[in-house]
């Protein structure tokens, strides 16, 4: 077990290592020259040489690198060109919001989509396995800002019951957190259904019924525990999604959270806190998976000795 | 009874299982796809999308930019199926116009990414060793980052519009397609047909072309589909941001991010571009669902 831990663990340090190059790399890509971005339009040469010296910009490329990953170790992402604070303080701020938000999504769309999924399967060809897959699929398929709006739309405009957007009650997490869970339990839907049928087909199943046990006892007791398996790495990986979908949903609800953050700073360009959230969405994206990961080999022990 | 020799056992016709017919992989695939009344009908609803394409701007019955100051806001009504927008624009004959836009958009970045995943894919798993272990870690670095994170990062440093959407989205499309085209041809590669063109001394572009892509296509085409759904969500998220095509384009997105400020008093500004990029989308999901039970071996009647 700690030898399939560690080999794990020192499996994502190359793929930290390309990112974040990647990354380091990403503002060099802009085209321009950066100096003259962060001392304005209107600075004279000596200015923009002033920032160059001052991002080490006038240093080889493999210092600046060795620069950044130290400054970043440090938490230190420089300073953000629209407000001058540090990138840093801005992320943070932000930073639970969107934690919530997702958290919440996350919960209501897993226990949601595994109920319809697993009522599915059970009924399998039936009419209720039809409504329930063509729910899925339609949850699939709907743009989720378009949701997010008509939600408003009903729920906040017309009959009032609750607020447009905005992160004031708990009240304010209802629309967005259904609008950014639904195509997620729409996947888990769909997944567990044809992993639960799956394990269905099996040997013990057949002498489980055979036993006489309940059916509901055999579904629920037996077959379940198996089928979850690779529904937990696909939840793990619909966290991606998620952190992607943040991005929009924050902007139709107004959600001070990282989303809308990363959203004004492209408008404004500004790049310290576009290549910062860039490297916190890759990195929590990269940790999710390996708890996905260990998760899947702590519940089936047939991973760890491959 | 007469002497039974043991020949004859053998030229016996063997046991026909039921009713069922030879029959070459495209009927099959016919059988097992027109079966399917839903993923049928999405493909027929798909063809009819396409068809809007083509004829679209033709058919409209206002222009895309034709302005009535006169008709601002209005909802459904005989003379405007889909009410009209801030400016008096007809939004059916918008929609129906920019059905055009957004299939393009989809399917050029599909495409492009594609090729370039298909390329990497059969490099990668038919060469193996340090070149599969290079590309793997490219994808892996881009599989770092959610599509529409990588899609932003992409634009903020191209600047907003839709070509740099196509861009972005044909980027995050090539991993997708390079890690599904990879194992496949792992499996194709394992066959013996593929043994027997190698030991005859065939070339590697030669086995790999003729030989082992044929054999990914069916997992490149269902994907291909799925992922036309998913170009198009993308592409219409970007610029309900901004990001992607501007105002006053007709793109779908961009005219649900219009709508917005008129929520209150107007919502079918947004709710009919809405339905066309959710009914569009979930049209291809299903052909594609389709297309995946048909061509998946594995499924059984």
């Amino acid at each position: 077990m700690l030898k399939f831990f560690l080999k794990r663990l020192i499996g994502i340090i190359p793929i930290l290592f390309f990112v974040s190059i990647f990354i380091f790399l990403f503002v060099h890509m802009i085209p321009g020259d950066p100096a003259r971005l962060v001392a304005g339009q209107d600075a004279s040469l000596a200015d923009v040489q002033a920032v160059q010296r001052e991002l080490g910009l006038d240093k080889p490329l493999y210092t600046q690198y060795a620069d950044f990953v130290k400054n970043i170790v440090q938490g230190d992402f420089g300073l953000s060109l629209k407000t001058k604070r540090p990138v840093f303080d801005e992320i943070a701020a932000r930073f639970m919001p969107t934690f919530w938000l997702t958290f919440w999504s996350m919960i209501w769309a897993v226990l949601f989509g595994l109920v319809v999924g697993v009522f599915s399967a059970t009924k399998r060809n039936k009419w209720q396995d039809y409504l329930g897959m063509f729910g899925a699929v339609s949850g699939i398929s709907l743009p989720s800002f378009w949701l997010g709006l008509m939600l408003i739309q009903l729920f906040a405009v017309n009959l009032g019951w609750l607020p447009t957007g905005g992160m004031d009650s708990w009240k304010s997490y209802i629309l967005p957190s259904i609008t950014l869970g639904a195509g997620v339990a729409a996947v888990i839907a769909r997944f567990s259904r044809s992993s639960l049928m799956e394990v269905m087909k099996e040997d013990y199943i057949r002498t489980g019924r055979a036993k006489g046990l309940k059916e509901n006892k055999v579904v629920w007791g037996h077959a379940l525990k198996n089928a979850m398996i690779p529904v937990v790495t696909m939840t793990g990986l619909q966290f991606g999604f998620l952190l992607g979908g943040s991005i929009v949903i924050e902007t139709v609800f107004s959600w001070p959270g990282l989303g809308r953050l990363l959203i004004d700073s492209v408008s404004f360009r500004d790049y310290p806190v576009i290549q910062a959230e860039m490297l916190l969405f890759a990195l929590e994206f990269i940790l999710i998976n390996l708890f996905v990961d260990l998760l899947y080999g702590v519940l089936n022990p047939q991973i760890r000795y491959e | 009874m007469a002497e039974m020799k043991v020949g004859e056992v053998i030229q016996q016709p063997l046991p026909q299982a039921g009713n069922v017919k030879k029959c070459t992989p495209k009927q099959e695939f016919w059988r097992k796809f027109k079966k399917q009344k839903m993923a049928l009908a999405a493909g027929f609803f798909v063809v009819i999308l396409f068809l809007l394409g083509i004829i679209g701007p033709f058919i409209a019955p206002f222009g895309a930019a034709e302005f009535d100051y006169d008709h601002i806001l209005e909802g459904p009504s005989a003379a405007h199926w889909a009410g009209t927008d801030a400016y008096g624009r007809d939004i059916f004959s918008r929609i129906l116009i920019g059905t055009r836009l957004s299939l393009f958009v989809s399917l050029l970045s599909v495409f492009l990414g594609a090729v370039g995943g298909t390329v990497l894919g059969l490099i990668s798993g038919y060469y193996g060793k340090w070149i599969d272990n290079l590309i793997m870690r490219f994808c892996d670095i881009l599989f770092a980052f959610p599509g529409i994170l990588l899609a932003i990062g992409i634009i903020a440093i191209l600047g907003p519009g839709l070509g740099n959407v196509v861009i972005a989205i044909s980027i995050f499309s090539v991993p997708i397609f390079a890690r599904i085209v990879r194992s496949s041809t792992l499996q194709v590669k394992a066959t013996v047909y593929v043994e027997a063109t190698r030991s005859i001394g065939a070339k590697p572009r030669r086995i790999i072309w003729k030989h082992i892509f044929p054999g990914t296509l069916s997992s490149i085409i269902v994907n291909f589909t799925m992922r036309l759904g998913t170009a198009i969500l993308t592409a219409a998220s970007l610029s309900f941001l901004g990001l992607g095509a501007q105002p006053p384009s007709p793109e779908w997105g961009a005219m649900l991010s219009g709508g917005r400020d008129y929520l209150n008093n107007a919502p079918h500004v947004t709710f009919f571009p809405g339905l066309a990029i959710f009914l569009t989308v979930l049209a291809f999901n299903l052909f594609g669902d389709g297309l995946r039970d048909a061509l998946d071996p594995k499924i059984k009647d």
